[in-house]
């Protein structure tokens, strides 16, 4: 997987199979989701947001973990692949942050009365989303892309020991000001009907991710190596 | 290498960048005005209501500390870039993180250090009490060196770009929030009459924290910027 071809050739075969799954799994969650599972005694129908919020918020950490290791893999064995997976995976987590907060905002709304609370994790979150930014901002900026993807490495890996220490002082900020008139969301024992969508889409979205990255990943494969002999050789192909 | 020659070295560095310093006194005054001049301008935003203020004064002295730390960053490394004495440092025989530790304690007694001195005028102009004082200057005198070891991170992560300042304050202010976080619940818990050990033990583990890790960052950072 070290070799650029290699990766450029092996991500394009698995690619279309990548898709097709993740479409399937996705579409037997939101039919799983929006149709089978019944509405909730508490919530009525708006519940169901959680199967596009749960999903974005996981993975809103997710990608921000692999960001790290792939920066951390890249810095540390200057594996081209690895950085560019890195760099490739900070918009993508990016939008994942930000559809977690709209759909929490969204669902906020009707539940709690307000578009926005000052709640803990909607707080974490909304500085997790800033730190993404910071990353994307701090790529952009810098011209050399292999200088750039190393900058991005190490504010990456900062950024992940920070990430609890933000966290925690925040839920701390936030017990510490009067409690939330509206309680949190406390997560009743979900019943398996509306849990098995949830897991679906959950693995849906990942991959979802993984394909989104790849392809993120290819492009800027064929950027950066547009000098190089295998690139003109797909290029003649054409 | 002995210890002894890491200490001078340390010692060294920091005396030189003092010298610098204080032959440039605009650098560490420049920052205190600021800070001076924020907390004035959210009096008279907000209103002279002596209530108000009061309840906002140590947020508002604490952003306002924030954004003056984080203005003055780029001066760590910034003219050492520029002339090319930083590359020489780098070259050196001695260990990165011992000679970022050196610029960033430097740069901390210079621009740090001020913001408590005058920390007493502000509270004085926002109403604050003797107790909330003592605990403001405590939380800055803990607080303020964290916010240099993060900052120092930015500042060699975009000391080779043109434009650094915009983004840096990008990086570096969603990593001072737990600075933010315990410096003014500290404050806030002791004008309210709490005891604040809690909050000043977490702000010590910070910087305990900071010490160690930063300047390994700082470092990596430093030599990916000047490669």
């Amino acid at each position: 997987m070290g070799s650029p071809p290699h990766f450029y050739r092996f991500t394009g075969k698995i690619l279309p199979w990548l898709s097709l799954l993740c479409t399937l799994l996705i579409a037997a969650g939101l039919w799983g989701g929006l149709v089978e599972a019944p509405a909730d005694y508490q919530q009525g129908d708006s519940f169901r947001i959680i199967y596009v919020h749960v999903p974005s918020a996981w993975m809103s950490l997710f990608v921000y973990v692999v960001m790290a290791v792939c920066g951390a893999i890249g810095l540390i064995w200057h594996m081209k692949n690895a950085e560019i997976i890195a760099v490739s995976s900070a918009p993508i987590g990016a939008s994942f942050t930000f559809l977690a907060l709209v759909t929490g905002s969204l669902w906020g709304k009707p539940m709690w009365g307000s578009w926005w609370v000052w709640d803990a994790r909607l707080t974490s979150e909304l500085i997790l989303l800033f730190l993404y930014l910071g990353v994307i901002g701090l790529y952009a900026a810098i011209e050399d892309k292999r200088t750039a993807s190393r900058a991005v490495a190490i504010l990456a890996l900062v950024g992940l020991v920070n990430i609890p220490i933000i966290h925690y002082s925040v839920e701390w900020w936030n017990t510490l000001h009067q409690g939330p008139t509206v309680t949190k969301f406390d997560k009743p024992s979900i019943h398996v009907s509306m849990l098995i969508p949830l897991l679906l889409m959950a693995v849906g979205f990942k991959l979802f991710y993984l394909i989104s990255v790849l392809i993120r990943a290819r492009g800027e494969l064929i950027e950066r190596e547009s000098n190089s002999n295998w690139v003109s050789e797909l290029l003649e192909k054409r | 290498m002995t210890d002894r020659s890491l200490a001078r070295a340390f010692s060294l560095l920091l005396r030189r960048d003092l010298v610098i310093n204080f032959r440039q006194r605009s650098e560490c005054v420049n920052p205190v005005l600021f800070f001076v001049i924020v907390v004035t301008l959210f009096a008279l935003g907000t209103g002279a209501d002596r209530a108000l203020l009061l309840s906002m004064a140590p947020g508002v002295i604490w952003v306002a500390a924030l954004l003056a730390s984080m203005l003055s960053l780029e001066s760590i490394f910034r003219s050492d870039f520029e002339d090319g004495s930083l590359e020489q440092l780098l070259l050196s025989a001695h260990p990165v993180t011992v000679l970022v530790l050196a610029k960033v304690t430097a740069h901390w007694l210079v621009t740090g250090l001020p913001l408590l001195l005058v920390a007493p005028l502000l509270c004085i102009l926002l109403g604050l009490s003797d107790e909330g004082l003592k605990t403001l200057m405590l939380t800055l005198l803990i607080g303020t060196p964290i916010l240099s070891l993060v900052g120092a991170i930015g500042v060699a992560l975009t000391v080779g770009l043109r434009r650094g300042g915009v983004i840096i304050s990008l990086l570096v202010l969603p990593l001072y929030i737990p600075v933010l976080i315990f410096g003014t619940s500290a404050v806030q818990m002791s004008v309210a009459g709490f005891p604040v050990n809690g909050q000043l033990s977490m702000l010590a583990a910070l910087l305990a924290l900071a010490l160690a890790l930063a300047p390994l960052p700082t470092a990596a950072a430093l030599r990916m910027s000047l490669s």
